[in-house]
């Protein structure tokens, strides 16, 4: 259980984000999500859309660093503290968060977000076994 | 009691034409020498076709095949040797290309003129018996630290052997010991100055009076920018552990051009393409002959150094040939820090760690401090979505380079194909410092 996402090494410049999407948009990808970690020097783009596989394979025709790996998403009750009670049982079982980010949501009162942290094996056991629901690919559609 | 002019005055105040004798009288013995002990040299010399007797005087010192760094390192560890390893008494070192370093030995007499050589520096600032030397060259295998080490004590200075960094103890030494004259990189004496300056000092305050500042190239405007913070003033000093080190050549009163130790080594200025001697006030590739080295007498050893010799009379009273700070390069080294780093180095890490050489230096002078920047890109392969992934490569590359090179750069990793090229050649360094006036 688990949904795919996009990532790409871009420079921190002016322009740079741009390039991006404007690559996937004349393929006619779309984008569902996306999130850039940065730093002074490089940024890291993060990207959920429908078509990650064919999303890399035009950023790499392009000379792109690019991949796409698996990720943690869940879905939980669009209300506050929603997403504390999951950060809580993460933070209580010791996983350390690499990053997260919400995503789009299609379904009426809920709110989905994804996460990566050191451990997405035993953090996605630990979701389910407290009764946390997970996503994957076809909750995007 | 009156300070000394000199510290060997009878050598530093000569007769030109007495010291060409000299020269010349060395120079025969010092070939033979050579051609009897170091075998690389005889083949080389029999290539060319020369033989110990027909070199009479300086003036047949054309004759003599070119050392070359490559030659070092094709000789390297013991090639280049002279004497039995038993009669030597100390190695320094420098850092070769592609990562072989060249191990310079001295006898007991080689120390001693390498000493006398930094001693005559001193005294040339004005130092004496009475006066405290702080050495903030590092020392170990760098010849800075322990060439002035060594002049001062000869001079019999008060020496404070306190080498690179920890600037809160070098200025609690300079201060509560008042530190009459520092030896250090222009860029150490200047990040000093400004430590100083932050915790209050003034010019009047400092105890400095005068400082040798070499190992790296700085202007005039760097020298004066020291002299006013420091309330100094500054002097250049020249040198290379091929050769000796630091002393090779030195600043006098005039501030005006290095006067080279003459007696013991003999300068010429080349033209780099053709190697053909120029004559005197033309400028060329700085060459250099051992005369008086017995254990590492490199004959005619190209410096790279692009520079001038001045012959004109210099009213501190010595007759030593003057040379202008070099210029220039006539190859790819960089002098950052006072460490000589070559591109080629850097290839051999980024290879070595799984990189691409794909990679630029930029190096630029931020308040009279060298930064030192290396852009690399990242294969693709290599990615990985985390921040913390990358920074830690970034951080792991840094911890390489600065194992080959001896001083640390700050590494960027940048996206594939982001690297300017001109022509389709990457360009490798991007030096924005003013180095030379």
């Amino acid at each position: 259980m688990a949904i795919k996402q996009l990532s790409v090494f871009v420079e921190n410049k002016k322009g740079s984000l741009h390039e991006i999407t404007d690559l996937l948009a004349k393929e006619n990808i779309d984008l569902r999500s996306m999130c850039v970690a940065d730093t002074n020097n490089f940024g890291i783009v993060r990207i959920i859309t429908t078509e990650p596989e064919r999303a890399v394979e035009v950023l790499k025709a392009e000379g792109h660093a690019a991949n796409v790996r698996e990720i943690t998403a869940f879905a939980v009750p669009d209300q506050p503290g929603g997403l504390a009670k999951v950060l809580s049982l993460i933070e209580s079982s010791g996983r350390d968060i690499e990053y997260s980010y919400a995503l789009i949501t299609s379904e009426a009162g809920k709110a989905y977000s994804v996460m990566r942290t050191d451990d997405d094996k035993k953090t996605e056991e630990l979701l389910k076994a407290n009764g946390i629901e997970l996503l994957d690919g076809d909750h995007l559609k | 009691m009156e300070k000394r002019k000199y510290y060997q005055p009878e050598i530093e105040t000569m007769p030109v034409e007495e010291i060409k004798k000299l020269q010349s009288e060395k120079l025969v013995k010092q070939v033979k020498h050579v051609y009897e002990h170091v075998p690389y040299y005889r083949d080389m010399m029999d290539e060319k076709g020369v033989k110990p007797e027909d070199i009479h005087g300086i003036e047949d010192l054309y004759k003599l095949p070119f050392i070359e760094k490559k030659d070092l390192r094709e000789t390297y560890p013991y090639g280049m040797l002279a004497v039995p390893l038993e009669d030597c008494v100390r190695i320094q070192s420098t850092s070769g290309t592609t990562g072989r370093r060249v191990i310079a030995y001295y006898t007991q007499n080689d120390v001693n003129l390498w000493e006398d050589c930094c001693a005559r520096a001193l005294v040339a600032v004005g130092a004496d018996k009475e006066d405290v030397v702080q050495v903030s060259y590092g020392y170990g295998l760098f010849t800075g630290g322990p060439g002035l080490n060594g002049g001062s004590h000869k001079v019999g200075c008060l020496t404070l052997p306190m080498s690179s960094g920890n600037t809160e103890r070098q200025i609690q030494f300079m201060t509560d010991l008042k530190a009459t004259v520092l030896c250090c990189t222009p860029s150490y004496a200047a990040y000093i100055g400004e430590s100083l300056k932050e915790m209050g000092y003034t010019a009047d305050t400092i105890p400095l009076k005068a400082g040798i500042f070499g190992a790296e190239p700085w202007t005039q405007g760097m020298r004066r920018s020291i002299e006013e913070t420091l309330g100094i003033k500054a002097y250049d000093i020249y040198g290379l552990t091929e050769i000796s080190g630091p002393g090779v050549s030195f600043e006098c009163s005039e501030q005006n051009g290095m006067h080279i130790c003459e007696d013991h080594f003999l300068a010429e200025i080349i033209n780099p393409e053709t190697g053909e001697p120029l004559p005197e006030g033309e400028k060329g590739e700085l060459v250099f002959t051992c005369l008086d080295k017995e254990a590492f007498p490199l004959l005619r050893y190209r410096t790279r150094d692009i520079c001038v010799l001045s012959r004109k009379p210099c009213s501190c009273g010595r007759t030593h040939i003057r040379m202008a700070k070099p210029m220039g390069r006539s190859d790819d080294m960089m002098i950052i820090r006072g460490v000589n780093v070559f591109p080629s180095q850097i290839e051999a890490v980024l290879i070595n760690e799984g990189f691409s050489p794909n990679y630029q230096i930029k190096l630029s002078r931020v308040n009279n401090n060298d930064t030192f920047d290396v852009y690399v890109e990242l294969p693709p392969e290599q990615f990985d979505d985390s921040v913390k992934i990358i920074t830690a490569k970034e951080k792991s590359l840094e911890v390489a380079l600065r194992a080959m090179l001896g001083i640390g750069p700050s590494v960027h990793l940048v996206p594939p194909k982001t690297i300017a090229r001109s022509e389709g050649k990457a360009v490798r360094v991007i030096d924005e410092r003013k180095l030379h006036d």
